[in-house]
């Protein structure tokens, strides 16, 4: 077999290979979808493979920087409800229990990075670095409590009320 | 160089190979193929069955779920038993779906899963099943697949030929197997002919509420009614029932309920029913019947007590019930999906009759009659009958029916299922089963769209199909295609107590519909806590209430002191968790009780009455996280006239 053959192979070869790729993508619409998977790909730039974005506001549904109006009285009500109901089991506001203390998480984190941590625990523990470093300081991690974007926005108006009380 | 273009080669080989597997795999979700069985069956890891199954659970009383092509068990739903597991009927919020005019019965015998329909087709909403010893009809809601009412049925006994539907689930029908004096009264059993009685019951289910209402009754001679199928279509009205032992026997039934050569199809029109219910031609009788549901917004079980039902007879209802003579001690009543055809199975005939609707009506409009029994006229056989399907196997018994025409009908005694078709009633394909098939179920396949490309045989003797186990075996189903001339054999799987009917559905139908969790915030259980901040216990005299939660990976509060030996303690547990899959388990040394097994938002109550002074350990059952094994906590019991005070606390 000379060279030429072998180099018609090879791109037979890669030919199929290319429609393997086609074909398990087409196979990839039947199968079923993880709901809780937002990962933005674009703009890969450091070891971690997150973009400066996710680094600084974590990986989840909000993708830009949020505009922050003034508080709003009912949506810091609405959010201490949920805060109350499905967070404080683990989470105390002025010290450390299951979870960290909650008192200061505005001043510590972006209002991004609450949010899409809110919204997407799952994702953040196995692929962000401040995740990773939480689930070795505290060695549980946070369960998924199926918040809404709209809730996740009024528990922020919680921290933003709560950061300023002490 | 030859050696590089032969691992060339061999690698384009290979490559060709996945190339197959995968479009095998991707296929395989798709339509038939005509390769190999293995390929047929195999859902790939992480993809999921095109059809649900659901089995009856036979003499577990409970119901099964499966995935088809593959055969895999995904949950058996607790309807009539109690089910240590979950804490079926053991938990405070559950034990009241099991109370009858008897007492708590923790067990039935279910038959006949039914899904609801609209439009002769199956909706994917509920499905249906009789509790045959106990007479009763459980509904369950298949967006929790959890059994949501139960209802029991007065002037019953061996609830068989139920659940069957109508058209557009405007009743659930339901008849007697066993006769007997209705209303119950002490007499002798040889006054069979005399005292007994049979009845067929229409339960109504509400649109609206979709609670289910014994709405009316038909009293009919004391044959026994064995099974029904409701019309559709232009027999939309109608509904039919099979009945055997017309000739009223007492006793050795199997020589004495088979002399006569003609039993009969029972047809009721229930819409004409109707119209003399709201005539007043019904006569009230006493009868005391439980309807036990989940109550929406505590999700708590309540039991309803009647004490009535309006009951028609016959007799005083002319054009509302014929008997249709059929051959011979028949078992199912089938009606095609053009609702023309009604097959029936006789079990001991040596052909399966076909009657026709048209000609049924017919015959009714020319009053073709072969005399009356207690007012019901019995309709000419020849005047009724479409066809006969000539050597059907032995012990022919039930049929179902596929998209093209064609009907399968299940023979017991020659453990076979024989394909034929409709309109020139003749056998075209027959193949055997392992071992005496009773009823055999097509997606569909009872409705106005079948969907034809599986039927499931649902075998009653499994011998030497599967490793043995002892004396007792697991039951055998299995797997045949349809799809093409000839039905192929593709794979046997185990099922869970006896397989009585099956019913399967297009998966699309039912799990986009599927909840994940319940919202804790629309928890409505009066015992619930919204937070652990709400978490306490609470004495009532010899009462202890302990409101507590449950979140990964701690329960509030975890130690509880000042319980005595003589209280009576309920846990009420409140999963907090809103995340799929991921239920608390709750269970305490000594407790003569089941666990609980508490869904994401939902609360359940257990009862314990401590018996002797000590400490005793709770934990989670059902593995929940990383730190489960930490998710315990202590009770102390302490004797009776102690003074130790009522304190509970977490992490002090």
């Amino acid at each position: 077999m000379d060279q030429q053959n072998k180099l018609t192979l090879q791109k037979l070869l890669f030919a199929f290979i290319i429609t393997i790729s086609m074909t398990f993508i087409s196979c990839g619409d039947n199968a079923p979808q993880d709901p809780s998977k937002f990962s933005n790909t674009k703009k890969v730039v450091n070891a971690s493979g997150l973009s400066d974005f996710e680094l600084e506001n974590g990986i989840g549904p909000i993708k830009q920087k949020i505009e922050l109006t003034t508080i709003d009285p009912v949506l810091v009500k609405k959010g201490q409800g949920i805060f109350e109901t499905k967070c404080a089991a683990c989470h105390k506001l002025d010290e450390r229990y299951v979870g960290p203390a909650q008192r200061d998480v505005f001043k510590r984190r972006s209002p991004e990075y609450i949010l899409n941590f809110m919204l997407n625990p799952e994702e953040n523990y196995k692929r962000h670095p401040e995740a990773k470093k939480l689930l070795g300081e505290y060695l549980t991690q946070m369960p998924n409590q199926n918040l809404t974007i709209d809730e996740a926005k009024a528990m922020l108006d919680y921290f933003r009320k709560i950061a300023d009380e002490k | 160089m030859k050696n590089i273009s032969r691992k060339t080669l061999l690698s384009a080989f290979g490559i060709l190979f996945l190339i197959a597997l995968t479009y095998a795999g991707c296929n395989q979700s798709k339509t038939s193929l005509s390769g190999n069985e293995a390929e047929q069956v195999y859902v790939a890891p992480g993809t999921y069955d095109e059809f649900y199954l659901f089995t009856s659970g036979g003499f577990s009383g409970q119901m099964g779920v499966y995935g088809l092509p593959s055969g895999r068990h995904f949950k058996t739903i607790s309807v009539f038993a109690q089910n240590p597991e979950t804490g079926y009927g053991y938990s405070e919020e559950t034990k009241a779906m099991l109370n009858t005019t008897y007492g708590f019965i923790p067990w039935d015998d279910s038959h006949h899963p039914e899904f609801s329909m609209t439009d002769g087709v199956p909706d994917g909403r509920f499905i249906f099943i009789n509790g045959n010893n106990t007479p009763r009809v459980a509904k369950i809601d298949l967006k929790e697949f959890e059994t949501t009412e139960i209802i029991e049925i007065p002037n019953s006994a061996g609830n068989h030929a139920s659940p069957f539907v109508t058209e557009n689930t405007e009743y659930i029908i339901a008849s007697t197997r066993f006769s007997i004096p209705i209303p119950q009264s002490d007499v002798s059993i040889s006054s069979y002919k005399e005292n007994f009685k049979g009845t067929i019951s229409f339960i109504k289910l509400d649109p609206k509420t979709e609670k289910m209402n014994l709405e009316f009754q038909i009293i009919v001679p004391g044959f026994n009614y064995d099974l029904a199928h409701a019309g559709k279509g232009p027999s939309h009205d109608w509904a039919f029932f099979t009945s055997y032992n017309s000739e009223q026997a007492n006793s050795l039934l199997e020589i004495n309920a088979s002399k006569n050569d003609k039993d009969f199809v029972a047809a009721v029109n229930w819409k004409k029913a109707e119209q003399y219910l709201k005539e007043g031609k019904a006569k009230t009788y006493d009868a005391e019947y439980y309807r036990n549901y989940v109550d929406h917004k505590t999700q708590i079980a309540v039991s309803e007590k009647n004490n009535q039902v309006k009951v028609l007879d016959p007799k005083d209802c002319p054009g509302m019930m014929y008997y249709l003579p059929t051959p011979k001690s028949p078992h199912g009543v089938d009606v095609d999906p053009t609702g023309e055809y009604i097959v029936a199975g006789g079990k001991l005939a040596s052909v399966i009759p076909v009657h026709s609707f048209t000609k049924m009506m017919k015959a009714i409009e020319e009053k073709q009659f072969d005399g009356e029994i207690a007012g019901i006229p019995i309709l000419k056989y020849d005047a009724v009958v479409a066809g006969e399907v000539k050597d059907p196997g032995l012990g022919p018994l039930h049929t179902e029916f596929d998209d093209n025409g064609y009907a399968y009908t299940s023979a017991f005694i020659s453990s076979e299922i024989v394909k034929w078709k409709i309109g020139t009633w003749e056998v075209v394909d027959r193949i055997p089963t392992y071992y005496s098939i009773g009823h055999l179920c097509i997606p569909g396949g009872d409705s106005k769209k079948p969907y034809g490309k599986y039927v499931i045989a649902l075998n009653k003797i499994t011998k030497d199909r599967y490793l043995p186990t002892g004396p007792e075996l697991t039951q055998s189903a299995q797997l045949i295609d349809i799809t093409g001339e000839k039905m192929k054999l593709l794979l046997d799987f185990p099922t869970v107590g006896e397989p009585h009917y099956a019913q399967a559905i297009p998966s699309d139908l039912i799990m986009k519909n599927s909840v994940k969790f319940y919202k804790i915030e629309e928890n409505g259980n009066p015992y619930a806590v919204k937070g652990e901040k709400d978490s306490r216990v609470e004495r009532k005299g010899n009462e202890v209430h302990i409101y507590m939660s449950a979140m990964r990976s701690h329960f509030s509060p975890d130690n509880i002191e000042g319980v005595k030996v003589g209280d009576v303690v309920y846990f009420h547990v409140t999963n907090l968790e809103q995340d799929w899959d991921v239920p608390h388990g709750f269970a305490i040394k000594g407790m003569n009780n089941s666990e609980l097994l508490i869904m994401p938002g939902a609360t359940r109550t257990i009862k314990w009455e401590p018996k002797k002074v000590g400490v005793y350990p709770f934990y989670c059952s059902d593995f929940c996280s990383a730190l489960h094994q930490e998710m315990q906590g202590y009770v102390r019991v302490s004797p009776s006239n102690s003074n130790v005070p009522l304190a509970f606390s977490l992490g002090n």
